[in-house]
């Protein structure tokens, strides 16, 4: 009965634990690893124009839906303008207004994104398109044209991929060239072919985007073609017909709006530049959870000032260390001097450094021993005694302090780290079972210390571990989980199967 | 590695961490462990259940009172002098007789001398706590000291040779002789050397013995066969052992008895942790005895009619072949 509410609550306690890690790390995007950076892109936009004697409205295209890419921020530099992002009839547009200005002027408008392949396309059914208006002789190409590729297509994507082919073509039959004898950019050429689409009442647009590679001083806008095939939106290549979105192709912005609009202002001209920068991968998880009004950010470690931050990475492992006690108790069966001497030992190690720190501990420890014995025959009460222990072990440390710092050895100074009441504490115990058990117990159970110490300072000084844990503070309900687990276990201790040795006959 | 606690399993052999979690957090509920803890209270309760016990000659429990230490022993010869909540034997000394010459000087089980003065540094550390489980303070017991009965004198070593009866919710369940060694320090504790012979629940007699891990069949100090000896008045031994259930309601229970030569068995102490080596000493696993007495349990039967089961259910198994 009472078993089944220990596995209960371990279930429960690693569940709570598992998914509030799992909703971090998946959808926040904490970063599993300390070190981990993602790339950021920022794209800052500059509109300048020269302005009129009136007043000056600006309207620029910005990017609205961006698949496989999440916005970080966005911002505008325009000194005296007003700013505002309005939705429009293609998707987010940006306002700048202002009353009168003077002379040449530079607008600024900047975004960063980062991959993120959760983001899908989300975004509208459109209405089929009404058939274009075209006048003759267009008109008979385009018929002539769309029932042909028809006839050689079974869907959406067959279709567009089958025109885009004809229209492609090298040597083009003579309804392709007649179209295309006014075209001259790949925009020109998109546009034709939306009409074209419409003609066969399939929505398209245009898509308009940048290839983000590295740092690009001016970044050519590269135009797409986007067709809707009545459940989403399907992206072809206008050149090759290939149907694919671009790796790491941000779309800045759809349809046959342009993408400046400056009123009361001249020679206009819109340039883009990127920038590539590598950001803590943490940074942006924060940065998500805030905009998503996340508790998790309200509860993160990270919100804390650095001091308190530095306190918890160290305590945050001592959770880890009474987890290396309970497999070493339980599971192995190592016989150590009290509960959790080592792990009180271990976190000392930290400052030490192992060498060191085995070192530091086996002197302090073998000193204080020596002088304990001596004290033995003084037949001090309790209470008295372990005090004078104490003091012993304060003056032993200041003794190896101060003679590694004559002998320019700086690392015996980091002695005073160590917990001098649960080493005093540890040298009476030791006294007392080396007397009442013989001195094989007592080093037997001093080395079994020393080895859990180092055991649990080799786990806690695991730096993607403590990364792990301080990022993901509800790895403790795991831990807790395990430990309870643990306190129900009832099979042999790995000690054990030595010790009954003589019972395991057949 | 798994071979090896299969094997342990189907033998029926008890590890610490399920002696832990099944047995003692389950049938030894915490607020009965003072009962066995403090051999005060265990001593009472002993008496009032008509049990046969060590006589306490006076306690000491602050060290103002430790100079009447004096008085307390004025008339006796020989006296023990133990923790009231002390553990694995730490703490006890046993007086076997005073110094021919000088009345407040006592000789001790190992034939050293000891002072008056010693004496009562001892007590004040017992008093202090040094010895007691918790590290608080304590009481110094002052009993009759057990001249033991000749069965064990061929196989002790000094010191008095202990019977321990582990008693699984009233029913005697294992048994084993404690024997103290020139290692023990004449002390019957298996961890500090004493060799352990499990004993046959069916007849009283012992089987061969256990030093630390190992299986012994002589004892190291005399060269004694341990095998084979037939302890004396068996049948109350497992008697008083069962009666331990019902005076502590602890359901896993370690009862320690010694004999006396003119007062027979007399329980010393109890325990309320009882440790495992007892298995190696009888050569088999306690937990398949544990199991049998899970299925022929019966709240009502008396302590004389669960010794007399145990008699019937535990027969030694096939000596072992050594």
């Amino acid at each position: 009965m009472k078993q089944r509410y220990v596995y209960l609550l371990a279930a429960l306690l690693a569940a709570i634990g598992l998914s509030a890690f799992f909703y971090k790390w998946q959808v926040l995007g904490f970063p599993l690893t300390e070190d981990r950076e993602t790339p950021v892109w920022t794209i800052e936009s500059a509109v300048s124009f020269d302005s009129g004697p009136g007043t000056i409205k600006v309207q620029l295209q910005v990017p609205t839906l961006t698949p496989g890419f999440r916005m970080l921020n966005e911002n505008s530099v325009s000194r005296g303008y007003s700013f505002s992002l309005n939705y429009g009839s293609g998707g987010r547009e940006a306002q700048w207004a202002i009353r009168r200005a003077d002379g040449e002027q530079t607008i600024y408008y900047r975004i960063s994104v980062y991959e993120d392949d959760s983001v899908d396309q989300w975004d509208i059914t459109p209405p089929f398109p009404p058939l274009p208006v075209i006048n003759e002789p267009m008109k008979t190409a385009v018929d002539v044209l769309v029932d042909d590729v028809y006839d050689h297509s079974a869907d959406t994507a067959s279709f567009t991929t089958e025109l885009l082919r004809r229209m492609n073509d090298p040597s083009p039959d003579p309804n392709v060239e007649l179209l295309l004898s006014g075209v001259d950019s790949g925009a020109g050429f998109l546009e034709i072919m939306t009409t074209m689409l419409a003609a066969a009442r399939i929505p398209a647009r245009i898509v308009r985007g940048f290839h983000l590679a590295g740092r690009q001083r001016s970044a050519q806008l590269v135009p797409w073609l986007e067709v809707h095939d009545g459940d989403q939106w399907l992206y072809f290549n206008p050149v090759t017909g290939e149907q694919a979105l671009p790796k790491r192709f941000l779309v800045w912005w759809r349809g046959n709006e342009s993408l400046v609009n400056v009123e009361g202002g001249s020679n206009v001209a819109v340039e883009f530049a990127i920038r590539e920068n590598h950001v803590d991968a943490l940074a942006i998880a924060e940065k998500q959870a805030a905009k998503r009004g996340s508790i998790a950010l309200d509860l993160s470690l990270y919100s804390l000032p650095i001091q308190t931050q530095a306190v918890y990475s160290v305590l945050l492992m001592i959770p880890i260390g009474a987890l290396v006690m309970v497999f070493m108790r339980t599971f192995i069966g190592i016989d150590a001097f009290g509960t959790f001497m080592p792990v009180l030992i271990a976190l000392a190690f930290r400052e030490t450094k192992l060498f060191w720190g085995v070192i530091l501990f086996t002197m302090l420890v073998a000193l204080g021993l020596m002088i304990r014995f001596m004290l033995d025959r003084l037949r001090l009460l309790l209470v008295p005694r372990l005090s004078a222990v104490l003091i012993v072990v304060v003056a032993l440390m200041l003794f190896i302090s101060l003679m590694s710092h004559r002998l320019g050895l700086e690392t015996g100074l980091s002695v005073a780290l160590f917990p001098m009441v649960i080493i005093a504490m540890t040298i009476e115990r030791m006294s007392v079972v080396w007397e009442e058990r013989g001195a094989a117990v007592a080093l037997r159970e001093g080395l079994g210390s020393l080895f859990v110490a180092i055991v649990a300072y080799i786990f806690m000084g695991m730096a993607w571990l403590e990364h792990l844990i301080f990022t993901f503070p509800e790895m403790l309900l795991i831990i807790l989980a395990i430990v309870v687990l643990a306190g129900r276990y009832t099979g042999y201790r790995l000690t054990e199967l030595r010790r009954f040795k003589e019972l395991s006959a057949d | 590695m798994f071979g090896v606690a299969k094997k342990l399993r189907r033998n029926g052999v008890l590890g610490l961490n399920e002696r832990n979690t099944d047995f003692i957090l389950r049938l030894n509920p915490r607020r009965l462990f003072p009962r066995v803890d403090d051999k005060t209270i265990t001593k009472k309760l002993a008496l009032d259940a008509g049990m046969a016990v060590p006589d306490l000659y006076g306690v000491i429990a602050h060290h103002a009172k430790v100079r009447k230490f004096a008085d307390i022993v004025s008339e006796r010869e020989s006296f023990v002098i133990k923790p009231a909540q002390g553990s694995g034997g730490a703490g006890i000394l046993v007086v076997t007789g005073r110094s021919k010459y000088k009345r407040d000087s006592f000789r001790l089980a190992n034939g050293m001398l000891i002072s008056e003065n010693e004496i009562r540094h001892h007590i004040s550390n017992i008093v202090g706590g040094q010895y007691s489980l918790s590290g608080n303070r304590d009481k110094a017991l002052i009993e009759y000291c057990v001249r033991f009965d000749p069965t064990f004198s061929e196989v002790s070593y000094q010191g008095v040779p202990d019977i321990r009866v582990v008693v699984y919710r009233g029913y005697p369940a294992m048994a084993m002789v404690r024997l103290p060694t020139r290692a023990s320090d004449g002390k019957a504790n298996l961890h500090l050397g004493a060799v352990g012979a499990g004993v046959d629940i069916s007849s009283g007699k012992t089987l061969t013995g256990v030093l630390y891990d190992t299986v012994v069949s002589e004892h190291p100090d005399t060269g004694a066969l341990v095998a084979g000896l037939k302890i004396p008045r068996w049948d109350f031994i497992l008697e008083s052992a069962a009666r331990g259930y019902d005076v502590t309601g602890l359901g896993y229970l370690g009862v320690d008895m010694v004999i006396d030569r003119d007062r027979g068995p007399l329980i010393l102490e109890m325990n309320a942790r009882p440790g495992l080596n007892i298995q190696i000493a009888n050569g088999t696993g306690i937990a398949s005895r544990i199991a049998r007495i899970e299925e022929i349990y019966d709240a009502t039967a008396t302590p004389e009619e669960r010794a007399a089961i145990a008699r019937r259910e535990f027969p030694a198994d096939s000596p072992r072949a050594n």
